[in-house]
């Protein structure tokens, strides 16, 4: 069979639910029926991916959102350039506290609702409260990578919550499988990060979930496919079959008809290695908070819907921001043009044109302007985007970067 | 200066690997090396060793929490970078191929740490050699008592000698285009199926 495809494509991916457009256009025909023999391999960190595109072992990758970014403007030890033609779906994170923090949250006011914003009073609440006490230990929150969307999201809400991420709390860098273990063993005190990995928290008992990404931000970016850029030039058809076979499997991803079979296929040892049960709040967005509390959330996580796959510049632009915000680069013309250009819908484009299907007209749009699901003008059918609203009302205009960033900057 | 004069931290959960490693560094004039398994208040050794050279295993899942941390002035006092040197790519691809990652603090000349890094290269890819041949070795020997088992069972069930036996299970193996093991195997599965046969 590999002897008869027109391309071969290597490809790294972390063990976590949001590879699943991957490993599906793999096991379920979508990347064969493109002519490509996509062969996967599983990786034990972002930065041996990161590496492994930089030398070529792989020619694309399930990545971080922010990661392409970082590579591409120097941010990592090894640095190469990268750019983003595919999204890998919108949403999927949770944050997820100690049972403990927990119970100090719920005697502060916080209830098993998942409101970002009644959860992050009482995180406030409780932190100054323990300060009040004397405690000088600071709550410590994990992340999965520096630069990723848990770190911005998290830092977000924490930061619109009154609590200053870097002198309030502390945050570190756990590895996802590791965080339900740290957080039983009290070496931190709540993480952000995607599913399973806060469903298993709460399974073991050990974990009560407060918010989820999709209400701090809702339709809001997380994983990518990252393609080596001196690769994706020499090899454009390889390229656009590939995000041809990428958009047939994320289309089958979203059907709820699919949902039993995709868990089944992740839940192999190859892939996630984890029961399917608890691979189907992640599905469903039914997700039980602890304590028996169960809450449904809508677009938890989408890997297709709404133009998920759409590599936004304003998602990109976005996450510099932030990059910006939390002192991880300068604000100049030179980073901001490199940003710019590291997402690439026009790739996106050219390859599902053949296909006649819905495609935004736009290249980046106004985050958080869309307050209801909108139908939108698009090349062949219709596509619905949004809502996208952030939390806290505010809007990210890619326009109008350097007033976002001066109004974000800490006094 | 003196090899000896730098100091060096192995990140390795694999104990054995990294014994190899520090026999190696020893072997070449290094004093100054620690070995850590287990990544658990790391952050509190290195501030503490303040290393030159860290050397870690690719199939660590916390090198993304150490780069972070080798990021943090909190934690690390001089900044660390990666590997000799960034437009070193032939010493990367060998780095990377064989399994090891090397972190060295900034300002450090490459002809020190060059052959550090070559030394784990080549120690990492003589235990993936060992590791390997151990495995070869094991799965002859499991190849070698399945085909053991097979004679056995033609043996006993079609009256055969001992060389009859290996003769048609290497016969069929040529005609199906399959190792021996391979048939012998599924003989022992499907003798297993139909009954208890071997005197069980």
């Amino acid at each position: 069979m590999s002897m008869s495809a027109a391309h071969q494509i290597t490809a790294g991916f972390m063990p976590l639910f949001d590879s699943g457009v991957l490993v599906a256009a793999a096991e379920m025909g979508f990347a064969a029926h493109e002519g490509i023999d996509l062969k996967l391999q599983r990786e034990t960190s972002w930065a041996n991916i990161r590496d492994r595109i930089a030398i070529g072992h792989f020619d694309v990758a399930h990545m971080l959102g922010p990661m392409p970014l970082a590579c591409s403007l120097g941010l990592t030890p090894l640095a190469s350039e990268t750019i983003v033609p595919f999204s890998l779906g919108l949403g999927g994170n949770c944050v997820t506290v100690s049972n403990t923090v927990w119970q100090g949250m719920a005697a502060q006011g916080a209830a098993s609702d998942l409101d970002p914003a009644r959860a992050g009073a009482a995180l406030g609440a409780l932190i100054r409260e323990r300060a009040a006490a004397g405690r000088r230990e600071p709550l410590r929150f994990a992340v999965v990578h520096p630069h990723s969307g848990h770190n911005y999201e998290l830092r977000y809400w924490l930061a619109a919550c009154g609590i200053d991420p870097d002198r309030d709390i502390e945050i570190v860098i756990v590895p996802p499988p590791f965080m339900a273990d740290a957080l039983s063993a009290g070496r931190i005190d709540g993480y952000c990060v995607g599913e399973p990995w806060n469903s298993a928290a709460v399974a073991a008992g050990t974990g009560h979930i407060v918010t989820v990404k999709a209400l701090l931000w809702r339709n809001s970016p997380e994983k990518v496919i990252g393609a080596r850029r001196a690769w994706a030039e020499q090899n454009p058809e390889a390229l656009a079959a590939l995000l041809r076979a990428l958009h047939h499997s994320a289309r089958w991803c979203q059907d709820p008809a699919n949902r039993g079979e995709l868990a089944a296929l992740m839940a192999r040892s190859a892939f996630l290695g984890q029961p399917e049960a608890i691979q189907m709040p992640a599905l469903t967005g039914r997700l039980q908070l602890g304590g028996g509390a169960e809450r449904s959330v809508e677009d938890f996580f989408l890997p297709f819907d709404k133009a998920a796959n759409f590599p936004w510049k304003s998602h990109a632009l976005w996450f510099y921001t932030q990059m910006v915000r939390w002192g991880q680069l300068p604000h100049t013309p030179q980073n901001l043009a490199i940003a710019r250009d590291c997402y690439r819908p026009d790739l996106y484009r050219s390859a599902l044109k053949p296909l006649g299907v819905a495609l935004p007209g736009a290249n980046a749009k106004v985050e958080g302007a869309l307050k209801v699901a909108t139908p939108v003008g698009s090349a062949g059918a219709s596509l619905v985007l949004g809502p996208d609203g952030f939390f806290d009302g505010q809007t990210f205009d890619p326009d109008r970067i350097d007033a976002y960033i001066a109004g974000q900057k800490r006094v | 200066m003196l090899a000896g004069s730098l100091t060096i931290l192995v990140i390795d959960e694999n104990r054995i690997r990294a014994s190899i490693i520090e026999a190696g560094l020893r072997d070449a004039g290094h004093r100054h090396v620690t070995v850590v398994h287990d990544v658990a208040g790391i952050a509190k050794r290195i501030a503490e060793l303040e290393p030159d050279v860290i050397v870690i295993d690719l199939e660590n899942p916390n090198r993304d929490m150490l780069e972070n941390m080798f990021q943090l002035s909190r934690a690390v006092k001089r900044p660390i970078a990666m590997f000799v040197d960034r437009s070193d790519r032939a010493s990367i691809e060998a780095a990377v191929d064989a399994g090891v990652s090397a972190y060295v603090v900034d300002g450090l000349k490459k002809e020190r740490i060059k052959p550090i890094l070559d030394m784990a290269i080549s120690r990492f890819n003589a235990f993936s050699r060992m590791a390997r041949e151990l495995e070869e070795a094991r799965s002859e020997l499991e190849n070698r008592k399945v085909v053991d088992r097979a004679k056995g069972i033609l043996m006993k069930s079609r009256g055969l000698s001992e060389e009859a036996a290996y003769a048609l299970l290497r016969k069929t193996a040529m005609n199906q285009n399959r190792k021996i093991a391979e048939i012998a195997q599924s003989l022992v599965t499907a003798a297993g199926l139909l009954g208890p046969l071997e005197g069980e």
